[in-house]
Protein backbone atom coordinates (compact mmCIF):
# COMPACT_ATOMS: atom_id res chain seq x y z
CA UNK A 1 0.00 0.00 0.00
CA UNK A 2 1.44 3.55 -1.11
CA UNK A 3 -0.05 6.94 0.10
CA UNK A 4 0.79 9.79 -1.85
CA UNK A 5 -0.69 12.84 0.11
CA UNK A 6 -0.49 16.40 -0.70
CA UNK A 7 -1.25 19.12 2.17
CA UNK A 8 -1.83 22.37 0.65
CA UNK A 9 -2.37 25.73 2.12
CA UNK A 10 -1.39 29.12 2.90
CA UNK A 11 2.03 29.52 4.11
CA UNK A 12 1.42 29.58 8.04
CA UNK A 13 -1.42 27.34 8.20
CA UNK A 14 1.04 24.82 9.25
CA UNK A 15 0.90 21.91 6.80
CA UNK A 16 4.33 21.43 6.29
CA UNK A 17 4.12 20.90 10.10
CA UNK A 18 1.62 18.18 9.35
CA UNK A 19 3.39 16.42 6.84
CA UNK A 20 6.48 16.02 9.13
CA UNK A 21 4.51 14.78 10.85
CA UNK A 22 2.99 12.01 9.34
CA UNK A 23 6.43 11.28 7.41
CA UNK A 24 7.94 10.80 11.30
CA UNK A 25 5.11 8.43 12.34
CA UNK A 26 5.32 6.44 9.62
CA UNK A 27 8.82 5.84 9.83
CA UNK A 28 8.36 4.95 13.83
CA UNK A 29 6.01 2.33 11.77
CA UNK A 30 9.17 1.31 9.40
CA UNK A 31 7.30 2.02 6.76
CA UNK A 32 8.94 3.74 3.78
CA UNK A 33 8.72 7.27 3.59
CA UNK A 34 9.70 10.47 2.30
CA UNK A 35 8.66 14.49 2.65
CA UNK A 36 8.82 17.23 -0.21
CA UNK A 37 8.15 20.79 0.01
CA UNK A 38 6.96 23.26 -2.30
CA UNK A 39 8.96 25.88 -2.16
CA UNK A 40 9.14 28.98 -3.70
CA UNK A 41 10.27 32.76 -3.06
CA UNK A 42 7.28 33.18 -1.00
CA UNK A 43 7.16 32.04 2.88
CA UNK A 44 4.10 33.57 5.51
CA UNK A 45 0.67 34.25 3.55
CA UNK A 46 1.93 32.48 0.24
CA UNK A 47 0.52 29.25 -1.14
CA UNK A 48 2.61 26.21 0.75
CA UNK A 49 2.40 22.71 0.15
CA UNK A 50 3.97 19.25 0.58
CA UNK A 51 4.51 15.99 -0.99
CA UNK A 52 4.04 12.88 2.00
CA UNK A 53 4.58 9.64 0.15
CA UNK A 54 4.25 6.68 3.13
CA UNK A 55 4.72 3.23 1.52
CA UNK A 56 5.44 -0.44 2.14
CA UNK A 57 7.66 -0.33 -0.95
CA UNK A 58 11.25 1.53 -1.72
CA UNK A 59 10.13 5.00 -2.76
CA UNK A 60 10.75 6.17 -6.56
CA UNK A 61 10.21 9.65 -7.20
CA UNK A 62 8.96 11.95 -4.46
CA UNK A 63 7.22 14.03 -6.55
CA UNK A 64 3.31 12.80 -6.23
CA UNK A 65 1.47 13.86 -9.63
CA UNK A 66 -2.12 11.82 -8.63
CA UNK A 67 -2.18 11.76 -4.95
CA UNK A 68 -4.61 9.46 -2.95
CA UNK A 69 -5.51 11.57 -0.55
CA UNK A 70 -5.48 15.91 -0.50
CA UNK A 71 -5.54 17.96 2.25
CA UNK A 72 -7.13 21.80 1.24
CA UNK A 73 -5.89 24.47 4.00
CA UNK A 74 -7.81 27.02 2.00
CA UNK A 75 -9.80 27.73 -1.44
CA UNK A 76 -6.94 28.31 -3.63
CA UNK A 77 -5.16 24.84 -2.79
CA UNK A 78 -8.62 22.98 -3.18
CA UNK A 79 -9.30 24.55 -6.78
CA UNK A 80 -5.46 23.18 -7.93
CA UNK A 81 -5.32 19.89 -6.54
CA UNK A 82 -9.26 18.56 -6.43
CA UNK A 83 -8.35 17.94 -10.21
CA UNK A 84 -5.52 15.55 -9.58
CA UNK A 85 -6.66 13.74 -7.08
CA UNK A 86 -7.15 9.85 -7.81
CA UNK A 87 -10.67 8.37 -8.88
CA UNK A 88 -11.82 7.16 -4.79
CA UNK A 89 -9.21 9.61 -3.32
CA UNK A 90 -9.85 11.55 0.33
CA UNK A 91 -10.25 15.37 -0.33
CA UNK A 92 -10.19 16.69 3.39
CA UNK A 93 -11.38 21.18 3.48
CA UNK A 94 -10.74 23.04 6.16
CA UNK A 95 -14.82 24.20 6.29
CA UNK A 96 -13.92 27.17 8.34
CA UNK A 97 -12.42 29.01 5.13
CA UNK A 98 -14.13 27.12 2.28
CA UNK A 99 -18.09 27.30 1.30
CA UNK A 100 -16.82 25.18 -1.72
CA UNK A 101 -18.15 21.71 -1.60
CA UNK A 102 -15.90 19.03 -3.35
CA UNK A 103 -16.45 19.17 -7.56
CA UNK A 104 -16.14 15.48 -7.97
CA UNK A 105 -18.60 12.88 -7.36
CA UNK A 106 -15.83 10.17 -7.84
CA UNK A 107 -13.79 10.94 -3.97
CA UNK A 108 -15.05 10.97 -0.74
CA UNK A 109 -15.15 14.20 0.71
CA UNK A 110 -14.73 14.97 4.29
CA UNK A 111 -15.58 19.11 5.49
CA UNK A 112 -13.22 19.47 9.14
CA UNK A 113 -13.98 23.21 11.04
CA UNK A 114 -10.71 23.05 11.96
CA UNK A 115 -10.51 26.68 12.73
CA UNK A 116 -13.59 26.94 14.23
CA UNK A 117 -12.81 23.64 16.48
CA UNK A 118 -9.44 24.90 16.88
CA UNK A 119 -11.06 28.06 18.55
CA UNK A 120 -12.90 26.03 20.66
CA UNK A 121 -9.89 24.21 22.41
CA UNK A 122 -8.93 27.64 23.05
CA UNK A 123 -5.97 28.13 20.59
CA UNK A 124 -6.52 28.50 16.79
CA UNK A 125 -2.71 27.37 15.97
CA UNK A 126 -4.22 23.83 16.30
CA UNK A 127 -6.23 23.84 13.79
CA UNK A 128 -3.85 22.03 11.48
CA UNK A 129 -3.67 19.40 14.27
CA UNK A 130 -7.28 19.26 14.00
CA UNK A 131 -6.95 18.16 10.21
CA UNK A 132 -4.02 15.98 10.97
CA UNK A 133 -6.34 13.99 13.03
CA UNK A 134 -8.76 14.13 10.42
CA UNK A 135 -6.57 12.61 7.47
CA UNK A 136 -4.64 9.88 9.48
CA UNK A 137 -8.43 9.01 10.39
CA UNK A 138 -9.80 9.10 6.82
CA UNK A 139 -6.51 7.24 5.51
CA UNK A 140 -4.93 4.86 7.95
CA UNK A 141 -1.56 5.37 6.55
CA UNK A 142 0.09 5.64 9.91
CA UNK A 143 -1.82 5.33 13.49
CA UNK A 144 -2.58 7.98 15.69
CA UNK A 145 -0.29 6.77 18.31
CA UNK A 146 2.74 7.00 15.87
CA UNK A 147 1.36 10.41 15.28
CA UNK A 148 1.37 11.54 19.08
CA UNK A 149 5.32 9.48 19.53
CA UNK A 150 6.05 11.99 16.08
CA UNK A 151 5.09 15.01 18.54
CA UNK A 152 6.68 14.12 21.34
CA UNK A 153 9.94 13.85 19.40
CA UNK A 154 9.83 16.73 17.74
CA UNK A 155 8.93 18.84 20.63
CA UNK A 156 10.86 17.12 23.20
CA UNK A 157 11.92 20.50 24.22
CA UNK A 158 8.10 21.91 24.61
CA UNK A 159 6.34 18.90 26.43
CA UNK A 160 3.49 21.25 27.37
CA UNK A 161 2.41 21.56 24.02
CA UNK A 162 1.47 17.86 23.68
CA UNK A 163 -1.98 18.20 25.53
CA UNK A 164 -3.78 20.50 23.52
CA UNK A 165 -1.95 19.35 20.43
CA UNK A 166 -3.23 15.53 21.15
CA UNK A 167 -6.83 16.82 22.29
CA UNK A 168 -7.06 18.35 18.47
CA UNK A 169 -6.15 15.57 16.85
CA UNK A 170 -8.40 13.39 18.44
CA UNK A 171 -11.08 16.18 17.48
CA UNK A 172 -10.57 15.56 14.09
CA UNK A 173 -10.21 11.89 14.05
CA UNK A 174 -13.34 11.61 16.04
CA UNK A 175 -14.96 13.97 13.20
CA UNK A 176 -14.12 11.45 10.38
CA UNK A 177 -14.53 8.25 12.26
CA UNK A 178 -18.19 9.85 13.38
CA UNK A 179 -19.01 9.76 9.33
CA UNK B 1 24.03 2.78 12.63
CA UNK B 2 22.45 4.16 15.54
CA UNK B 3 18.80 5.05 15.25
CA UNK B 4 16.74 6.38 12.40
CA UNK B 5 16.27 10.30 12.27
CA UNK B 6 14.39 12.49 10.12
CA UNK B 7 16.31 15.27 8.19
CA UNK B 8 16.43 17.65 5.31
CA UNK B 9 18.93 16.80 2.20
CA UNK B 10 20.63 19.57 3.17
CA UNK B 11 21.08 19.38 6.98
CA UNK B 12 22.05 15.56 6.60
CA UNK B 13 24.58 17.02 4.66
CA UNK B 14 26.05 19.49 6.77
CA UNK B 15 26.11 16.38 9.49
CA UNK B 16 27.78 14.32 7.42
CA UNK B 17 30.64 16.54 7.03
CA UNK B 18 30.95 16.52 10.83
CA UNK B 19 30.37 12.97 10.74
CA UNK B 20 33.45 12.93 8.60
CA UNK B 21 36.01 14.95 10.23
CA UNK B 22 34.77 18.32 8.77
CA UNK B 23 35.94 21.48 10.84
CA UNK B 24 36.62 23.98 8.43
CA UNK B 25 33.15 25.62 6.32
CA UNK B 26 33.24 28.40 4.33
CA UNK B 27 30.53 29.67 2.60
CA UNK B 28 27.92 32.18 1.34
CA UNK B 29 23.76 31.69 1.53
CA UNK B 30 22.30 31.15 -1.84
CA UNK B 31 18.81 29.43 -2.05
CA UNK B 32 18.06 26.28 -2.11
CA UNK B 33 21.19 25.43 -0.32
CA UNK B 34 21.08 27.75 2.22
CA UNK B 35 19.72 24.96 4.92
CA UNK B 36 23.23 23.86 5.21
CA UNK B 37 25.30 26.93 5.71
CA UNK B 38 22.61 27.29 9.04
CA UNK B 39 23.29 24.54 9.74
CA UNK B 40 27.23 24.60 9.91
CA UNK B 41 26.97 27.66 11.17
CA UNK B 42 25.01 26.35 14.29
CA UNK B 43 26.70 22.77 14.32
CA UNK B 44 30.85 23.36 13.61
CA UNK B 45 30.85 25.72 16.80
CA UNK B 46 29.77 22.68 19.22
CA UNK B 47 32.77 20.60 17.71
CA UNK B 48 35.26 23.53 17.90
CA UNK B 49 35.30 23.68 13.98
CA UNK B 50 35.84 26.89 12.12
CA UNK B 51 32.26 28.35 10.43
CA UNK B 52 33.07 31.11 8.27
CA UNK B 53 30.30 33.17 6.08
CA UNK B 54 32.46 34.93 3.60
CA UNK B 55 31.85 38.04 2.14
CA UNK B 56 31.55 36.47 -1.35
CA UNK B 57 31.72 32.87 -3.09
CA UNK B 58 35.04 33.70 -4.69
CA UNK B 59 36.34 34.88 -1.40
CA UNK B 60 34.83 31.73 0.46
CA UNK B 61 36.83 29.14 -2.07
CA UNK B 62 39.69 30.69 -1.52
CA UNK B 63 39.30 30.13 2.38
CA UNK B 64 38.86 26.53 1.18
CA UNK B 65 42.49 26.80 -0.56
CA UNK B 66 43.95 28.11 2.20
CA UNK B 67 42.65 25.84 4.40
CA UNK B 68 43.23 22.75 2.45
CA UNK B 69 46.67 23.82 2.15
CA UNK B 70 46.82 23.60 6.00
CA UNK B 71 45.81 20.00 6.01
CA UNK B 72 41.67 20.56 7.26
CA UNK B 73 39.52 18.80 5.87
CA UNK B 74 37.49 21.45 4.72
CA UNK B 75 34.03 22.23 2.75
CA UNK B 76 32.31 24.79 1.07
CA UNK B 77 28.56 24.69 -0.68
CA UNK B 78 26.04 26.80 -3.01
CA UNK B 79 24.21 26.74 -5.89
CA UNK B 80 24.51 27.32 -9.29
CA UNK B 81 25.20 30.92 -9.96
CA UNK B 82 27.51 30.46 -6.69
CA UNK B 83 29.30 27.58 -7.77
CA UNK B 84 29.97 29.52 -11.12
CA UNK B 85 32.02 32.33 -9.27
CA UNK B 86 33.66 29.69 -7.36
CA UNK B 87 35.52 28.32 -10.41
CA UNK B 88 38.62 30.32 -10.82
CA UNK B 89 39.45 28.88 -7.05
CA UNK B 90 38.48 25.51 -8.10
CA UNK B 91 40.84 25.65 -10.98
CA UNK B 92 43.71 26.98 -8.71
CA UNK B 93 42.46 23.93 -5.75
CA UNK B 94 42.90 21.32 -8.71
CA UNK B 95 46.24 22.80 -10.13
CA UNK B 96 47.52 22.79 -6.55
CA UNK B 97 46.24 19.31 -6.17
CA UNK B 98 44.11 19.97 -2.33
CA UNK B 99 41.78 18.05 -1.03
CA UNK B 100 38.51 19.68 -0.79
CA UNK B 101 34.80 19.29 -1.01
CA UNK B 102 32.38 21.47 -2.71
CA UNK B 103 28.70 21.02 -2.94
CA UNK B 104 26.48 21.94 -5.51
CA UNK B 105 22.91 21.82 -4.85
CA UNK B 106 21.66 22.82 -8.08
CA UNK B 107 19.18 25.19 -9.74
CA UNK B 108 17.33 25.92 -12.63
CA UNK B 109 19.94 28.68 -14.98
CA UNK B 110 21.56 29.86 -16.98
CA UNK B 111 22.05 33.36 -14.94
CA UNK B 112 20.73 34.07 -12.06
CA UNK B 113 17.77 31.35 -13.14
CA UNK B 114 15.34 30.33 -10.52
CA UNK B 115 15.42 28.67 -7.15
CA UNK B 116 14.33 25.05 -8.05
CA UNK B 117 15.80 22.08 -8.69
CA UNK B 118 17.81 21.84 -11.66
CA UNK B 119 20.82 19.44 -13.33
CA UNK B 120 21.61 22.05 -15.48
CA UNK B 121 25.06 22.28 -14.33
CA UNK B 122 26.35 18.68 -15.40
CA UNK B 123 28.76 20.32 -18.14
CA UNK B 124 30.34 22.53 -15.58
CA UNK B 125 30.61 19.92 -12.82
CA UNK B 126 32.32 17.46 -15.19
CA UNK B 127 33.29 18.82 -18.40
CA UNK B 128 35.83 21.57 -16.17
CA UNK B 129 33.99 24.46 -15.34
CA UNK B 130 37.04 26.30 -14.52
CA UNK B 131 39.80 26.63 -17.11
CA UNK B 132 42.92 24.01 -17.38
CA UNK B 133 42.81 20.28 -17.99
CA UNK B 134 41.43 19.36 -14.75
CA UNK B 135 38.80 16.83 -13.23
CA UNK B 136 36.81 17.29 -10.45
CA UNK B 137 35.60 13.54 -8.83
CA UNK B 138 31.64 14.41 -9.32
CA UNK B 139 29.20 12.39 -6.72
CA UNK B 140 25.55 12.44 -7.72
CA UNK B 141 23.55 11.12 -4.97
CA UNK B 142 19.37 10.24 -5.22
CA UNK B 143 18.19 9.62 -1.62
CA UNK B 144 19.20 12.08 1.23
CA UNK B 145 20.89 8.67 2.77
CA UNK B 146 22.94 9.20 0.01
CA UNK B 147 24.03 12.63 0.40
CA UNK B 148 25.14 11.44 3.81
CA UNK B 149 27.03 8.24 2.29
CA UNK B 150 28.71 10.47 -0.46
CA UNK B 151 29.36 13.00 1.83
CA UNK B 152 31.73 10.74 3.46
CA UNK B 153 33.13 9.21 0.57
CA UNK B 154 33.89 12.58 -0.79
CA UNK B 155 36.09 13.73 2.05
CA UNK B 156 38.03 10.20 1.78
CA UNK B 157 38.30 10.56 -1.81
CA UNK B 158 39.44 13.63 -1.88
CA UNK B 159 42.28 13.15 0.39
CA UNK B 160 42.89 10.17 -1.09
CA UNK B 161 43.32 11.69 -4.19
CA UNK B 162 44.64 15.16 -3.48
CA UNK B 163 41.51 16.53 -5.66
CA UNK B 164 38.58 18.83 -5.02
CA UNK B 165 35.70 16.36 -5.12
CA UNK B 166 31.74 18.10 -5.87
CA UNK B 167 28.94 16.48 -4.19
CA UNK B 168 26.42 17.41 -7.27
CA UNK B 169 22.46 17.26 -5.89
CA UNK B 170 19.83 19.69 -6.71
CA UNK B 171 16.86 21.76 -4.58
CA UNK B 172 15.13 18.74 -4.55
CA UNK B 173 17.75 16.45 -2.67
CA UNK B 174 18.04 19.49 -0.66
CA UNK B 175 14.50 20.48 0.29
CA UNK B 176 13.40 17.28 0.77
CA UNK B 177 13.44 14.98 4.24
CA UNK B 178 13.56 11.14 4.20
CA UNK B 179 14.72 8.97 7.59
CA UNK B 180 18.76 8.45 7.38
CA UNK B 181 21.23 6.96 9.72
CA UNK B 182 24.74 8.07 10.64
CA UNK B 183 27.56 5.70 10.19
CA UNK B 184 29.75 5.92 13.33
CA UNK B 185 32.68 7.79 11.32
CA UNK B 186 34.83 8.54 7.94
CA UNK B 187 38.32 6.76 7.68
CA UNK B 188 40.49 8.89 9.36
CA UNK B 189 42.18 11.85 7.15
CA UNK B 190 45.49 10.43 5.87
CA UNK B 191 49.29 11.73 6.95
CA UNK B 192 49.50 15.33 4.98
CA UNK B 193 53.37 16.08 5.00
CA UNK B 194 52.87 18.14 2.06
CA UNK B 195 50.70 20.85 4.00
CA UNK B 196 51.97 24.03 5.18
CA UNK B 197 51.83 23.66 9.07
CA UNK B 198 55.40 25.02 9.39
CA UNK B 199 58.99 22.69 8.99
CA UNK B 200 58.72 21.00 11.77
CA UNK B 201 62.91 20.13 11.10
CA UNK B 202 62.85 19.50 7.76
CA UNK B 203 64.62 21.84 5.60
CA UNK B 204 62.90 22.47 2.94
CA UNK B 205 59.60 24.40 3.20
CA UNK B 206 56.50 23.23 1.67
CA UNK B 207 55.15 25.16 -1.57
CA UNK B 208 51.42 24.91 -2.28
CA UNK B 209 51.11 26.68 -5.86
CA UNK B 210 49.12 26.33 -9.03
CA UNK B 211 51.49 28.65 -11.21
CA UNK B 212 54.23 26.60 -13.00
CA UNK B 213 56.07 29.42 -15.06
CA UNK B 214 58.39 27.08 -16.74
CA UNK B 215 56.34 25.20 -20.09
CA UNK B 216 58.20 22.07 -19.73
CA UNK B 217 57.47 22.00 -16.16
CA UNK B 218 54.14 22.70 -16.48
CA UNK B 219 53.39 19.67 -19.08
CA UNK B 220 55.33 17.32 -16.43
CA UNK B 221 52.77 18.60 -13.89
CA UNK B 222 49.54 18.46 -16.75
CA UNK B 223 51.10 14.35 -17.13
CA UNK B 224 50.79 13.49 -13.48
CA UNK B 225 47.70 14.74 -12.81
CA UNK B 226 46.49 12.91 -16.45
CA UNK B 227 48.13 9.91 -14.57
CA UNK B 228 46.06 10.34 -11.25
CA UNK B 229 42.61 11.06 -13.15
CA UNK B 230 43.70 7.52 -14.81
CA UNK B 231 43.56 6.32 -11.49
CA UNK B 232 40.47 7.42 -10.01
CA UNK B 233 39.26 6.81 -13.49
CA UNK B 234 39.86 2.85 -12.75
CA UNK B 235 39.69 2.99 -9.23
CA UNK B 236 36.14 4.63 -8.70
CA UNK B 237 33.56 4.79 -11.55
CA UNK B 238 30.51 3.88 -9.46
CA UNK B 239 27.21 3.51 -11.27
CA UNK B 240 24.04 0.95 -10.30
CA UNK B 241 21.46 -1.08 -12.53
CA UNK B 242 18.44 -2.29 -12.42
CA UNK B 243 16.97 -4.77 -14.30
CA UNK B 244 18.72 -4.21 -17.03
CA UNK B 245 19.39 -7.58 -18.19
CA UNK B 246 16.31 -8.06 -20.46
CA UNK B 247 15.75 -4.65 -21.18
CA UNK B 248 14.93 -3.14 -24.30
CA UNK B 249 15.10 0.12 -23.30
CA UNK B 250 17.73 0.99 -20.80
CA UNK B 251 16.89 4.70 -19.40
CA UNK B 252 19.71 6.45 -18.04
CA UNK B 253 19.40 8.94 -15.14
CA UNK B 254 21.29 10.43 -11.69
CA UNK B 255 20.20 12.07 -8.58
CA UNK B 256 16.33 13.01 -8.70
CA UNK B 257 15.82 12.47 -11.92
CA UNK B 258 16.59 8.50 -10.94
CA UNK B 259 13.97 8.42 -8.59
CA UNK B 260 11.87 9.57 -11.44
CA UNK B 261 12.64 7.27 -14.08
CA UNK B 262 12.64 4.36 -11.13
CA UNK B 263 8.84 5.06 -10.65
CA UNK B 264 8.67 5.21 -14.57
CA UNK B 265 10.13 2.36 -15.15
CA UNK B 266 8.47 0.20 -12.74
CA UNK B 267 5.58 1.43 -14.21
CA UNK B 268 6.76 0.17 -17.77
CA UNK B 269 7.28 -3.20 -16.39
CA UNK B 270 3.80 -3.12 -14.39
CA UNK B 271 3.04 -2.30 -17.95
CA UNK B 272 4.54 -5.14 -20.20
CA UNK B 273 7.67 -3.16 -21.38
CA UNK B 274 11.23 -4.57 -20.87
CA UNK B 275 12.90 -1.26 -19.14
CA UNK B 276 15.67 -0.74 -17.24
CA UNK B 277 17.86 1.87 -15.86
CA UNK B 278 21.32 3.04 -15.37
CA UNK B 279 21.85 5.33 -12.56
CA UNK B 280 25.91 6.59 -12.59
CA UNK B 281 26.61 7.41 -9.09
CA UNK B 282 30.01 8.84 -10.32
CA UNK B 283 29.30 11.86 -12.61
CA UNK B 284 32.92 12.05 -12.96
CA UNK B 285 34.44 10.02 -13.77
CA UNK B 286 31.23 8.64 -16.20
CA UNK B 287 30.64 4.71 -15.96
CA UNK B 288 31.27 4.68 -19.78
CA UNK B 289 32.84 0.93 -19.79
CA UNK B 290 29.68 -0.27 -17.65
CA UNK B 291 27.13 0.99 -20.05
CA UNK B 292 28.60 0.21 -23.28
CA UNK B 293 28.21 -3.31 -23.06
CA UNK B 294 24.42 -2.92 -22.77
CA UNK B 295 24.78 -1.23 -26.47
CA UNK B 296 24.88 -4.76 -27.51
CA UNK B 297 21.66 -5.61 -25.94
CA UNK B 298 19.49 -2.90 -25.62
CA UNK B 299 17.60 -1.75 -29.05
CA UNK B 300 17.38 1.96 -27.29
CA UNK B 301 18.33 4.17 -24.26
CA UNK B 302 16.54 7.27 -23.25
CA UNK B 303 18.58 9.86 -20.78
CA UNK B 304 16.23 11.39 -18.39
CA UNK B 305 17.83 14.91 -16.92
CA UNK B 306 16.43 18.36 -15.82
CA UNK B 307 18.47 19.61 -18.64
CA UNK B 308 18.24 20.54 -21.97
CA UNK B 309 20.31 17.71 -22.74
CA UNK B 310 23.77 17.16 -20.92
CA UNK B 311 24.67 13.90 -19.17
CA UNK B 312 23.06 12.61 -22.67
CA UNK B 313 26.45 13.59 -24.62
CA UNK B 314 28.19 10.93 -22.22
CA UNK B 315 25.95 8.47 -22.92
CA UNK B 316 26.05 8.92 -26.47
CA UNK B 317 29.81 8.41 -26.16
CA UNK B 318 29.67 5.24 -24.16
CA UNK B 319 26.78 3.93 -27.05
CA UNK B 320 28.99 5.08 -29.75
CA UNK B 321 26.39 4.97 -32.27
CA UNK B 322 24.96 0.96 -31.15
CA UNK B 323 21.87 1.99 -30.33
CA UNK B 324 19.91 5.09 -30.50
CA UNK B 325 20.12 7.48 -27.74
CA UNK B 326 16.84 9.54 -26.72
CA UNK B 327 16.46 12.54 -24.49
CA UNK B 328 13.69 13.57 -22.03
CA UNK B 329 14.09 16.47 -20.08
CA UNK B 330 12.58 19.56 -17.86
CA UNK B 331 14.36 23.19 -17.99
CA UNK B 332 14.61 25.63 -15.87
CA UNK B 333 13.46 24.19 -12.31
CA UNK B 334 11.00 21.98 -13.30
CA UNK B 335 10.84 18.25 -12.21
CA UNK B 336 9.63 15.61 -14.74
CA UNK B 337 6.34 13.17 -13.61
CA UNK B 338 7.03 9.71 -13.79
CA UNK B 339 4.16 10.07 -16.14
CA UNK B 340 5.52 12.29 -18.25
CA UNK B 341 8.72 9.72 -19.18
CA UNK B 342 6.02 6.57 -19.02
CA UNK B 343 4.86 8.46 -21.98
CA UNK B 344 8.72 8.65 -23.77
CA UNK B 345 9.16 5.56 -22.66
CA UNK B 346 5.91 3.88 -24.48
CA UNK B 347 6.62 6.22 -27.62
CA UNK B 348 10.09 4.90 -28.09
CA UNK B 349 8.83 0.75 -27.22
CA UNK B 350 6.17 1.55 -29.71
CA UNK B 351 8.62 2.56 -32.20
CA UNK B 352 7.66 6.31 -33.21
CA UNK B 353 10.58 8.53 -32.39
CA UNK B 354 10.97 10.13 -29.34
CA UNK B 355 12.54 13.40 -28.14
Amino acid sequence: MTHEIVMAGFGGQGVMLMGQLMTYAGMLENKQVSWMPSYGPEMRGGTANCSVIISDEPIGAPIITEPTAVVAMNLPSLDKFEPALRTGGILIINSSLIEQKAKRSDVKEYRVPSNDIASELGNLKVANMVVLGAIIAATKAVSQESVMQAFAKMFAKKPGLLEINEKAIKRGAALVEGK
Amino acid sequence: MAEKILMKGNEAIGEAAVVAGCRHYFGYPITPQSELIEYMAKRLPQVDGVFLQAESEIAAINMVYGAAGAGARVMTSSSSPGISLKQEGISYIAGAELPCVIVNMVRGGPGLGSIQPGQCDYFQATKGGGHGDYHNIVLVPNSVQELVDYTILAFELADKYRNPVMLLGDGALGQMMEPIAFPQGAAAAPAKPWATTGLRGRKEPNVINSLHIQAPDLEKHNIHLQAKYKTIRENETRWETYKTDDAELVLVAYGISARVALSAMEQARAAGMKVGLFRPITAWPFPYEALAPLAGKAKAFLAVELSAGQMVEDVRLAVNGASPVYHYGRLGGMICSPKEVLGEVTKIMQGKEGK
